[in-house]
């Protein structure tokens, strides 16, 4: 059995039991990644030498008592949106072709503190701007179920690279399901915790209001103990939000008895594959037989979120996307007439078609006569959606629905129609923009044996209890590997 | 010949007096080798992000109420989206929707007497751009970003000024009441301070505005004033040979005394302003409100009043040392130890404005100690040396910061008091000056002059001239 | 489609983003953009008139730093990224 088969808690124990090396350890997930990148292509940048350097020195503070946590050792794979001091970050862009940071994302400091072994950066939407990881200027990254496939996104370099075990967990983003629609094409368990939970120092914004730093792994215990690691206060991130506490891991329990479940019936409509739809039941049913109490309810306005994001999530990433001009880091062109020009044909020839899309329309929206009718539309949406999902958590501790509304396209049929790809975000969309937490993990496959997600929302900080409704779930069925994994 | 009014409003830009940037711990000094004032956050690189100066939000807010504004208790800022290469993210954090101040005004005085209130629109908070400098015969400019995220306040006055006399004494009053607060230092010429004007013309008596331009690199006080007067008669020009002023903005060339427009097709001054979503609301309760109004220093108008009273001097005299803060605290530290406030009040207003004039200084670089200028005045009052003398080390004080104490001591220059001495030589030169002697006798009362010339002269100037004259007189009777 | 999206506008919205579209580009960004505002028009269903808009979704206030200077000499970090520098400042073409 290979290493990178185990969780990252059960590597971590026997790293810290001295069965295995840091060495050992991080020389086998870089075997993994040599062996499967040509097939996967779930990495942006692998830095094996750094990587086995760090291992040494890792080794060295376990060994002095001095590295405790339970990921020291453990090797881990970063979504290429997060700034690493001293390796490539490029966003999966042309654009930050050559951006070497000069820091490192806070997310990232924290496990660096807690002993974690950097491999690489992870593949993504160009500027996690996607659902299917094709938009990367560096090559689509592959479903490890099915090649042909893709793995969603944007995190989907992160989340095949753990499906594919090419390392047993990863960090993504998520701005409006990045983490768990293509956790739930790659049957593979993520989370992404309420807004200011972790902070954004070091992550290349795409939607500011929107954007969350989360775990992907192979199960609920990983993604929970890594939340620890990186959840933080941090003074560098003003909407980091200081939390009564950072403990996750106390909520690993299988009881749900007496849980009230929510599932909202507008999840289930026009759209939902029927496979899916009876995965996600099927899954509710488990709860119930453990004690849960659940429920179908009317959650509203689940097709206004999507116009809703786009307006938002599109306009502030018109302007956190300007700083790219090549004047200070970065593409610029080698031919240019003047500065304007050189703005125009740096950003016009860095920036991908997705990418250009959504800074044009989030340009037009907050253009001059239009930004009351759409921005500030969009924000009472959002008001109205925060209201309509605080209602439901008057009633419900858990909210209970699909990840994505089906299993992972095929490679290529997704971007030829950008609002067809954006409804695959209808059940995620929501969740960015009230705040919450949410976590997808598998709960079967369809018939064609790709994986199927199911998605628990949770009230703002109340990530535990959707951690112990996805803990008792994940109990009554075992990890499925993909093919990918050996 | 018709008439025309002009009507002005002022954008005012103030950089505050923080030790550190508005959003990063990045030092403020002026000066300093290009880019080495700056970190991720000021300089735009990914993945940074803001965190507000508190300090930016007290001296606001300190303005505002100095300025009768009324403050935003709950307050945010925006995002002005606009490429240009000082501006390293390619938008400005700003206040657009809700500026911490709003609808105040200020009391100006202009030089003929009148007095008018001034509205203040609004307040806001802002960060700087960074520096362009330009290769003078290559084809690039070159970007610092030093001054990238000083914290600014802008003073969105309302166009209520008439004349380039109004607008004078509309930025003299600001600048004083922000220098009073320790907002700001206010240099225009540094760039602390400045003044981009919004101005339009119409017939006398019309109640409607004209179209207006906005005119921006004025950093003199006489700059503005040739701006004001040079971009009134361009628009009455324009009026008057039946053409439109054009709302644009134009940019003041002070050398060739002419202002050029600014417009170009890549600059569609479309900010598309939003709320800034790295950075959460402000809210100024009343507790920290009113915290802030009791720090608040003393301001002009209160301090001259005290000086009429507390130290009993004119009006005028008062008037002067309030002019500015750093003459007003000299003042009041000179006194605090000689007690002697009229002298004090006449030291500062007398022979330091002459030494400066003569120096071509500001008050600000004034560098002697107060202390030292209590000690000369104790010294004159104790008739320790006469005023001529005193001048003299008064000068050593200004330019060397000199005590004086000391210096009189070591240089000799202490008045010759004893009696006896002086006597005997006041009767020396009456018995070596015959001639004067005879003439004062005779009636021509002036001749002692001359008389004590000598004696001045024979004591090397240290005599006290009242001594000597009393003893001349004794002996002449 | 309702939202017809004129060359002009492209051009606009092109000068306001430093974004310049071939021909294909073009006719591509007026169908996405104008099939997207049709789509974002669904919002007009709901109405609004009552509700304040939602910047933050959380109402954290008042985030401070106090005025101390921490940082250092940043100049070769801060150039360490730069298309092309010059006398320690980044070089860009003549803005005047």
């Amino acid at each position: 059995m290979s290493l990178m088969s185990l969780t990252a808690v059960e590597l971590g124990k026997k790293i810290r039991a001295k069965e295995v090396s840091v060495a050992e350890a991080t020389q086998a997930a870089l075997d993994a990644i040599a062996a499967k990148e040509s097939s996967i292509n779930s990495f942006v940048t692998v830095d094996a030498k750094g990587a086995l350097e760090r291992a040494a020195k890792i080794q060295a503070g376990i060994d002095d008592g001095s590295l405790t946590s339970p990921l020291a050792g453990v090797p881990v794979a970063i979504k290429d949106n997060m700034c690493t001091k001293g390796m490539l970050t490029t966003c999966s862009s042309k654009i930050l072709g050559n951006f070497i940071p000069t820091y490192t994302s806070e997310a990232v400091v924290n496990l660096e503190k807690a002993g974690a072994v950097i491999l690489g950066k992870t593949n993504m939407d160009e500027f996690a701007m996607g659902s299917t990881t094709e938009t990367s200027a560096y090559g689509p990254t592959k479903n490890p179920w099915n090649t042909e496939h893709v793995p969603g996104g944007s995190s989907g370099g992160s989340c095949a690279a753990v499906a594919a075990e090419e390392c047993p967990y990863a960090l993504g983003s998520d701005t409006g399901g990045s983490i768990r629609q293509p956790s739930s094409f790659c049957g593979v368990t993520g989370i992404k915790p309420t807004y200011g939970t972790v902070s954004r120092y070091g992550l290349i914004a795409y939607g500011s209001s929107l954007d969350q730093i989360g775990p992907v792994a192979k199960d609920v215990t990983d993604c929970a103990t890594v939340l620890e690691t990186i959840a933080s206060h941090d003074k560098k991130d003003s909407t980091s939000v200081k939390r009564d506490s950072y403990d996750f891991t106390s909520a690993l329990k299988d009881d749900v008895k007496g849980m009230k479940i929510g599932i909202p019936r507008d999840y289930f409509g026009d759209g939902l594959d029927a496979e899916v739809r009876d995965a996600v039941m099927a899954a509710a049913k488990e709860l119930e037989k453990k004690g849960a109490i659940v429920e179908e309810f009317d959650l509203s306005l689940v097709e206004y979120a999507i116009p809703a994001y786009y307006v938002i999530a599109c306009a502030e990433a018109s302007s956190n996307l300007a700083r790219f001009d090549g004047v200070k880091y970065g593409y610029r062109t080698e031919e240019f007439n003047g500065l304007h020009n050189m703005y125009k044909k740096s950003r016009s020839e860095g920036f991908g078609t997705e990418v250009k899309r959504r800074i044009m329309l989030g340009s037009f929206v907050l253009s001059s006569g239009y930004y009351d009718a759409y921005y500030l539309k969009a924000l009472r949406t959002k008001a109205l959606i925060k209201q309509a999902f605080d209602k439901a958590f008057e009633k419900y501790d858990v909210i209970l629905g699909p990840a994505a509304p089906t299993t992972a396209p095929r490679i290529g049929d997704s971007l030829s129609d950008p609002i067809k790809m954006y409804l695959g975000d209808i059940y995620t969309i929501s969740v960015n923009l009230a705040g919450l937490p949410g976590i997808s993990l598998p709960c079967g496959t369809d018939s064609k044996g790709l994986p199927i997600g199911l998605q628990l929302i949770g009230n703002c900080f109340e990530e535990k209890k959707i951690i112990r409704a996805a803990y008792a779930f994940e109990q009554t069925r075992d990890y499925v590997h993909s093919p990918m994994a050996d | 010949m018709k008439q025309f009014e002009t009507v002005i409003g002022l954008e005012v830009h103030v950089e505050l007096a923080t030790k550190t940037k508005i959003f990063c711990s990045c030092s403020t000094e002026f000066g300093g080798e290009p880019n080495s004032h700056t970190c991720p956050v000021c300089t735009g690189m990914p993945g940074s992000l803001p965190v507000l100066n508190k300090q930016v939000v007290e001296y606001a807010v300190a303005v505002g109420l100095a300025t009768n504004c009324k403050i935003t208790q709950n307050c945010k800022f925006d995002r002005k989206n606009y490429f240009y290469p000082d501006n390293p993210q390619n938008y400005q954090i700003s206040q657009l929707y809700l500026p911490i101040c709003r609808d105040g005004g200020i009391e100006i005085e202009t030089e003929d007497g009148t007095k008018k209130t001034i509205g203040i629109h609004e307040i806001h908070m802002e960060e700087d751009a960074g520096k362009l400098v330009h290769d003078e015969w290559g084809e690039n400019s070159l970007v610092d970003f030093n001054r990238s995220g000083v914290p600014l306040i802008e003073i969105v006055s309302e166009p209520d000024m008439r004349s380039a006399d109004e607008v004078i004494a509309y930025l003299e009053k600001l600048r004083l009441i922000i220098q009073y607060l320790g907002a700001s230092d206010c240099k225009l010429q540094e760039g602390s301070m400045r003044a981009d004007v919004n101005l339009s013309v119409r017939e006398a008596g019309s109640t409607e505005f004209g179209t207006r331009t906005e005119m921006k690199n004025l950093n003199s006080f006489k700059a503005i004033r040739r701006a004001i007067e040079g971009e009134t008669e361009r628009q009455i020009d324009l009026i008057e040979s039946g053409q439109k002023v054009i709302q644009e903005t134009r940019r003041w060339d002070d050398a060739k005394e002419y202002s050029y427009a600014m417009r170009s097709k890549e600059d569609a001054q479309d900010y598309r302003y939003f709320p800034e979503p790295d950075l959460v609301p402000i809210v100024i309760s009343d507790e920290w409100l009113a915290e802030i109004k009791s720090c608040q220093p003393e301001l002009r108008t209160e301090k001259l009043e005290r000086y009429k009273k507390e130290f009993n001097i004119p009006d005028y005299d008062a008037k002067i040392i309030t002019s500015n803060k750093k003459l007003a605290d000299i003042f009041e530290e000179t006194t605090a130890i000689c007690n002697n406030p009229k002298k004090a009040a006449n030291w500062l207003m007398g022979e330091t404005m002459r030494l400066l004039k003569e120096h071509e200084m500001d008050v600000e670089d004034i560098s002697f100690a107060p202390a030292n200028l209590a000690k000369l005045i104790q010294l004159t009052e104790d008739r320790a040396i006469n005023s001529s003398v005193a001048k003299e080390v008064f000068e050593k004080i200004f330019e060397e910061n000199i005590d004086p104490e000391k210096y009189v001591e070591e240089n000799g220059l202490k008045t010759v008091a004893d009696d006896g001495a002086l006597r005997s030589t006041i009767e020396k030169i009456v018995a070596e000056n015959p001639q004067s002697v005879e003439d004062y006798k005779s009636g021509k009362k002036k001749a002692i002059g001359f008389l004590v010339g000598q004696t001045m002269k024979a004591t090397q100037g240290k005599a006290d001239p009242g001594m000597v004259n009393q003893i001349l007189t004794e002996l002449l009777k | 489609m309702a939202n017809i999206i004129s060359d002009e506008t492209i051009e606009y919205v092109g000068i306001l983003a430093k974004l310049e579209l071939d021909e294909q580009e073009k006719e591509r960004a007026k169908k996405d953009i104008g099939e997207m505002l049709d789509y974002i028009d669904k919002l007009n269903e709901l109405d609004t008139s009552n509700v304040e808009p939602m910047s933050h979704v959380f109402p954290v206030k008042n985030v401070f730093r106090e005025d101390v200077v921490e940082n250092e000499d940043g100049r070769s970090q801060t150039l360490a990224n730069a298309p092309e520098c010059k006398e320690d400042s980044f070089v860009v073409p003549k803005t005047i």
